[in-house]
């Protein structure tokens, strides 16, 4: 190993891919693009390329997983073989099995699952290539595509990592950041309900810099908010006026 | 393991539990911010390189631990490897099965592995052997015995107990090849990580709950400190959500009960 290593801020607190300490990276979001899927999102962030896409309410198979009161909601989080610097393994890793889980847990309180009873809602979040923070990025993007789905919702879900770069506090790791940095903090909110639906953490935080990187990915998913909606009423407006108008029917 | 199994009876019991903790009581007249008696026995199985029974209420953990050599990874080649691996065992539980791991089996060994790493309690750049080539693997592998809830903290309390008492071969390298010597040294463990892990129900955030407060728990929090009080971990658990305010709340409690469980773990040990 080499004795020196990267410097990842340096002392004016630049990274570097020249971002200040609580910059986020370039972050753009697509809805609708699958036309198959019920919903659909598309996004980039820094290098993530990320397609999330809904089905459902639909039936649910096998029948034994059925809940008398709610939907089901099904969530596969996966990278694609050629996401990464070394090729993947296809097979559900245990780190994917893993996100999967966490992700749901992050969208069910988000959907008014009790609207849809015995049915089942499947959230397909397929990463196409992957940096740092893939599975914040992969919640902003599912809950769009449950919203295109037109699927009952409480709230979107948006996430935001922060996370311990050389004793700083820093917002958005990218992958080099994730890996040579000395914590990650993934956490997703429901931005209107000032909840928290995801909380991950790894590194070393004294209570201070817990606080601090938690309140930081509070205050990013906010801002990456302001884009989903952005994203979500261009979609259905688009560039054209709102209209009143209503088409007439034939009788 | 902490799907509801019986819909009606669990409904009436959340209902009795919102109401009992208005007061500040729990169904098992325990506080808020207690655990439950926790015992903890090591050296259990002598064929292990180390091994521990914690009994946290009911749930029981065994861990063991092997060690052996092995090539690194190639992103660290001068890293030793640390593996927790998890497995619920179908004697522990109505509704444990054989079977590949669960969902819920893989959140609970990454959660407790993810702990240990992070708190740098083995420092795995002392594991190293030949960089590149050959370094020291060390396998900790849990089996849960008896389900009564908190999987989490009991299955961290066994690991950190069974590496704290681990012995391993001393290596050596000679000619660029490694050889086993007969001399015994204990693992080199730097630090104590605890994990605390707390159940939302209701309103209220409890320490350490058991199976009967787990089916009824809306979220769960599970926050792993050090010895100097540092967060190293934490991961938020259930279909549910949890306020900015409740997060710190769980630091706080996390860092004050990981103490008095910190103290309990190195008694245990000595």
């Amino acid at each position: 190993m080499e004795n020196k290593k990267k410097k990842l801020i340096d002392d004016k607190g630049k990274r570097l891919d020249g971002r200040k300490w609580d910059e986020l990276r370039p972050i753009s979001l697509q809805v609708g693009l699958m036309k198959n899927a019920d919903g659909s999102a598309y996004i980039e962030w820094g290098k993530n390329k990320i397609m999330a896409a809904v089905y459902g309410p639909k039936e649910v198979h096998p029948k034994h997983q059925v809940l008398p009161d709610r939907a089901l909601l099904r969530c596969r989080y996966h990278m694609a073989p050629f996401s990464v610097d070394e090729r993947k393994n296809p097979a559900p890793s245990r780190r994917e099995i893993e996100i999967s889980k966490v992700i749901r847990e992050a969208l069910v309180p988000a959907v008014i699952v009790e609207d849809y009873p015995r049915t089942a809602i499947e959230v397909w979040v397929e990463v196409l290539q992957s940096d740092g923070g893939s599975r914040v990025a992969g919640i902003t993007a599912a809950s769009l595509a449950l919203a295109d789905a037109g699927i009952n919702m409480r709230d979107l879900v948006v996430g935001c990592s922060c996370g311990i770069i050389e004793d700083h506090v820093v917002a958005d790791l990218d992958d080099t950041e994730d890996k040579e940095g000395s914590g990650d903090m993934p956490v997703a909110i429901m931005p209107n309900l000032g909840l928290v639906s995801l909380l991950q953490v790894d590194g070393i935080y004294t209570r201070d810099q817990f606080k601090k990187a938690f309140e930081l990915a509070i205050e990013k998913g906010k801002q990456v908010y302001a884009m989903q909606r952005e994203a979500l009423t261009s979609k259905f407006f688009g560039g054209e006026p709102m209209t009143t108008e209503v088409e007439e029917v034939a009788e | 393991m902490s799907m509801k199994k019986n819909y009606v009876v669990e409904t009436i019991r959340k209902a009795q539990m919102v109401q009992l903790l208005a007061d500040g009581k729990r169904m098992d007249e325990r506080a808020l911010d207690q655990h439950r008696p926790l015992k903890i026995e090591t050296g259990i199985i002598p064929k292990a390189n180390g091994s521990a029974r914690v009994t946290l209420g009911n749930t029981q953990v065994i861990a063991g631990v092997k060690i052996a050599t092995g090539t690194p990874f190639p992103d660290t080649p001068d890293k030793g490897l640390l593996v927790v691996n998890a497995e619920i065992l179908p004697m522990a539980s109505p509704y444990a099965e054989p079977g590949p791991p669960s969902e819920e089996a893989i959140e609970l060994a990454r959660v407790v592995d993810r702990g240990i790493r992070e708190s740098e309690m083995v420092d795995l750049t002392k594991l190293c052997l030949i960089t590149g080539k050959s370094v020291v693997t060390v396998f900790v592998d849990c089996n849960i015995m008896n389900v009564d809830g908190n999987l989490f903290d009991a299955t961290s309390y066994a690991v950190v107990a069974a590496l704290r008492t681990s012995k391993m071969k001393k290596y050596v390298v000679k000619d660029d090849k490694v050889e086993a010597t007969d001399e015994v040294v204990p693992v080199k463990v730097e630090k104590t990580p605890v994990s605390v892990t707390l159940a939302r129900i209701g309103d209220r955030l409890v320490v350490d709950p058991n199976a009967e407060e787990e089916a009824s728990m809306d979220m769960r929090v599970t926050i792993t400190t050090d010895d100097d009080g540092n967060v190293v971990a934490s991961q938020k658990g259930e279909a549910s959500t949890i306020s900015p305010a409740q997060v710190l709340e769980a630091v706080d409690t996390s860092i004050k009960v990981g103490k008095e469980i910190r103290k309990l773990i190195l008694e245990a040990v000595k």
